[in-house]
């Protein structure tokens, strides 16, 4: 794309987009529910054929031709090279660090990168607004060898500090992790429609280190609920390709057409 | 103490040396027999074979005062909160998966209608092996988990344990005993074994922790022949099977029929509404029948 020419791609997709590309050159990726799963299918479908995603329903090595509505669905079970127990899936893969990759979604995402999708508000007996809860994704976030996010950044997503941590990015800063015991790197890429942000690796925090085509860092600095530092080597995503459109298109236009099948 | 229904039931089958059952019992009479108010209820299946029609049947036996547990309460618990079935939930993801929010559970949750819902939240996890201790006989299940979230502090079922071994220290959660644990699986023979396949969740495990077992079952068959991975429960480990033929829609059945997302989606805006929610239920769990 030249400069001036209008681009033909929305934010979501190149958040999409940007997420896949994380997974190159990765071979095993848990996958969690929402934005992550249509990431991981358009990298297995693109750059990444041979990349082995796991679902906490029990499915390894799924292959699915329709990115899944749910994180259950039958097509997980008809393609994967086996179906487990959720028991084993978080007992045997999860727990002992096998995975390589764990892939979540976020509410809110603070400046240490702790992930909230319990509850907005203070009080989290009467909460302004109840989210659907912690799924598989505390230990998903303790135990992989890193952890991906991918969300939209929005003020009200991107904050100081989380209502409720539900799963553990650095908690407090530095050492936190280690003083939990936490056995996995924790949060080391977070994606958004906007950037990408990866934790300092002194401070733990948060730092802008990339910016998605014709977004300027003063768009992220206002969305984003704490004074973010951007990286002295702010770079800008490459946007995405035809062939990536091509595919990622394919894939959404699939899963509508599979949620109005009735 | 008179025999119950399903004790005459499973006495009649042993008498009867594998003799041919048409049908074990109605899913009418199993609801009625095994699920009381007041008890814990887990109806589990993830995603897959979610036993929606038994759900429905203790809503329309207008069951109180459950504690009803489950990994991922979607639209099931969503009615059955909403019929006012349950006082209690422990869950560890509530969600309508691909479809938005579950708005009857959320105002139990958030407003108290209709009346207070007490709530018990755990990880997926978490719940496996609470299912998991509860199937072995054992009293707690130890795991790497939940540490430095919040959950820690606002659920009582979450504690630590030290490994008198190497002195580390571990998450501990209690077992999981529902009085009662409902499943739906695609068949079962005429002695009542049960075989199921495709995504089976904590379907094992919440039988084998229960101290009643339901299972539903799409149809039952002379034989079951082997499918690739499929779990078989053993007819003796189970309570009582009653034939339930689609008795997971609008979630599927492998091999039966699939997932209706429209479905799904579509219960968003039912949800939304308790008046909307009330004709609904009218129409389609107590104006209705069970098979």
């Amino acid at each position: 794309m030249t400069a001036g020419t209008t681009r033909d791609w929305t934010a979501d997709e190149m958040m999409t987009v940007a997420a896949a590309r994380a997974l190159q050159g990765r071979r095993v990726c848990f996958v969690g529910i929402g934005q992550p799963s249509m990431a991981a299918n358009l990298a297995r479908r693109t750059h990444s054929p041979d990349l082995c995603l796991i679902y906490e329903s029990g499915p390894i090595g799924a292959k699915p031709t329709v990115p899944p509505l749910s994180i259950g669905d039958g097509e997980l079970a008809e393609t994967a090279d086996t179906v487990v127990s959720c028991v084993e899936i978080f007992n045997y893969w999860l727990q002992p660090g096998r995975i390589e990759v764990g892939f979540l979604g976020a509410a809110q995402l603070d400046r240490y990168a702790n992930i909230n999708t319990t509850v907005i508000g203070s009080d989290y007996r009467k909460p302004t607004v109840r989210l659907p809860g912690a799924g598989g994704a505390p230990e998903i976030a303790a135990n992989c060898g890193e952890v991906f996010v991918v969300l939209r950044q929005l003020k009200r997503s991107f904050v100081e500090r989380v209502d409720f941590v539900t799963s553990v990015g650095y908690g407090d800063g530095p050492g936190s992790r280690e003083r939990l015991g936490l056995r996995g790197k924790g949060p080391t890429l977070v994606i958004t429609d906007l950037g990408i942000l990866r934790p300092d690796p002194d401070t733990c925090e948060l730092t802008l280190t990339a910016v998605h085509p014709g977004i300027a860092v003063a768009d992220v600095l206002e969305v984003t609920g704490w004074p973010l530092k951007v990286s002295p080597d702010l770079t800008t995503t490459e946007a995405p390709t035809e062939a990536e459109l091509t595919v990622l298109r394919d894939l959404a236009a699939r899963r509508t057409q599979s949620t109005q099948e009735g | 103490m008179a025999r119950s229904h399903c004790e005459q039931i499973r006495a009649g089958r042993e008498c009867a040396g594998g003799a041919s059952l048409a049908d074990i019992t109605t899913l009418a009479r199993a609801v009625a027999e095994l699920v009381h108010d007041g008890d814990s209820v887990a109806l589990e299946g993830f995603t897959h074979l979610i036993p929606m029609a038994a759900g429905q049947e203790i809503i329309r036996q207008r069951r109180r005062d459950l504690t009803l547990i489950r990994m991922t309460p979607d639209l099931i618990y969503d009615q059955m909160i909403g019929a006012g079935c349950a006082s209690a939930l422990v869950f560890s993801w509530g969600g309508n998966p691909g479809g938005g929010s579950l708005h009857r559970m959320r105002e139990a949750m958030q407003d108290g209608w209709p009346g207070p819902l007490r709530i018990e939240e755990h990880s997926h996890a978490g719940m496996a092996n609470r299912y998991a201790a509860g199937a072995s006989g054992l009293p707690f299940a130890v795991m790497r988990g939940y540490t430095g979230t919040d959950l820690v502090e606002h659920t009582a079922t979450i504690a630590t344990v030290t490994c008198p071994f190497t002195g580390e220290v571990l998450t501990a959660v209690p077992a999981l005993n529902p009085d009662v644990g409902i499943i739906h699986a695609q068949r079962a023979d005429r002695r009542g074994n049960i075989q199921m396949w495709g995504i089976t969740g904590v379907q094992k495990e919440v039988v084998l922790a229960s101290r009643r077992s339901l299972v539903t079952v799409e149809e039952i068959v002379d034989t079951l022949d082997p499918v690739p991975g499929a779990v078989v429960l053993p007819d003796w480990a189970v309570t009582a099977v009653a034939v339930a033929p689609r008795g997971a829609y609008p979630s599927y059945a492998q091999g039966y029929y699939d997932r209706d997302n429209a479905a799904y989606r579509a219960w968003d805006e039912v949800s939304r509404d308790r008046d909307r929610f009330a004709a609904w239920l009218s129409d389609n769990v107590y104006g209705t029948v069970s098979s």
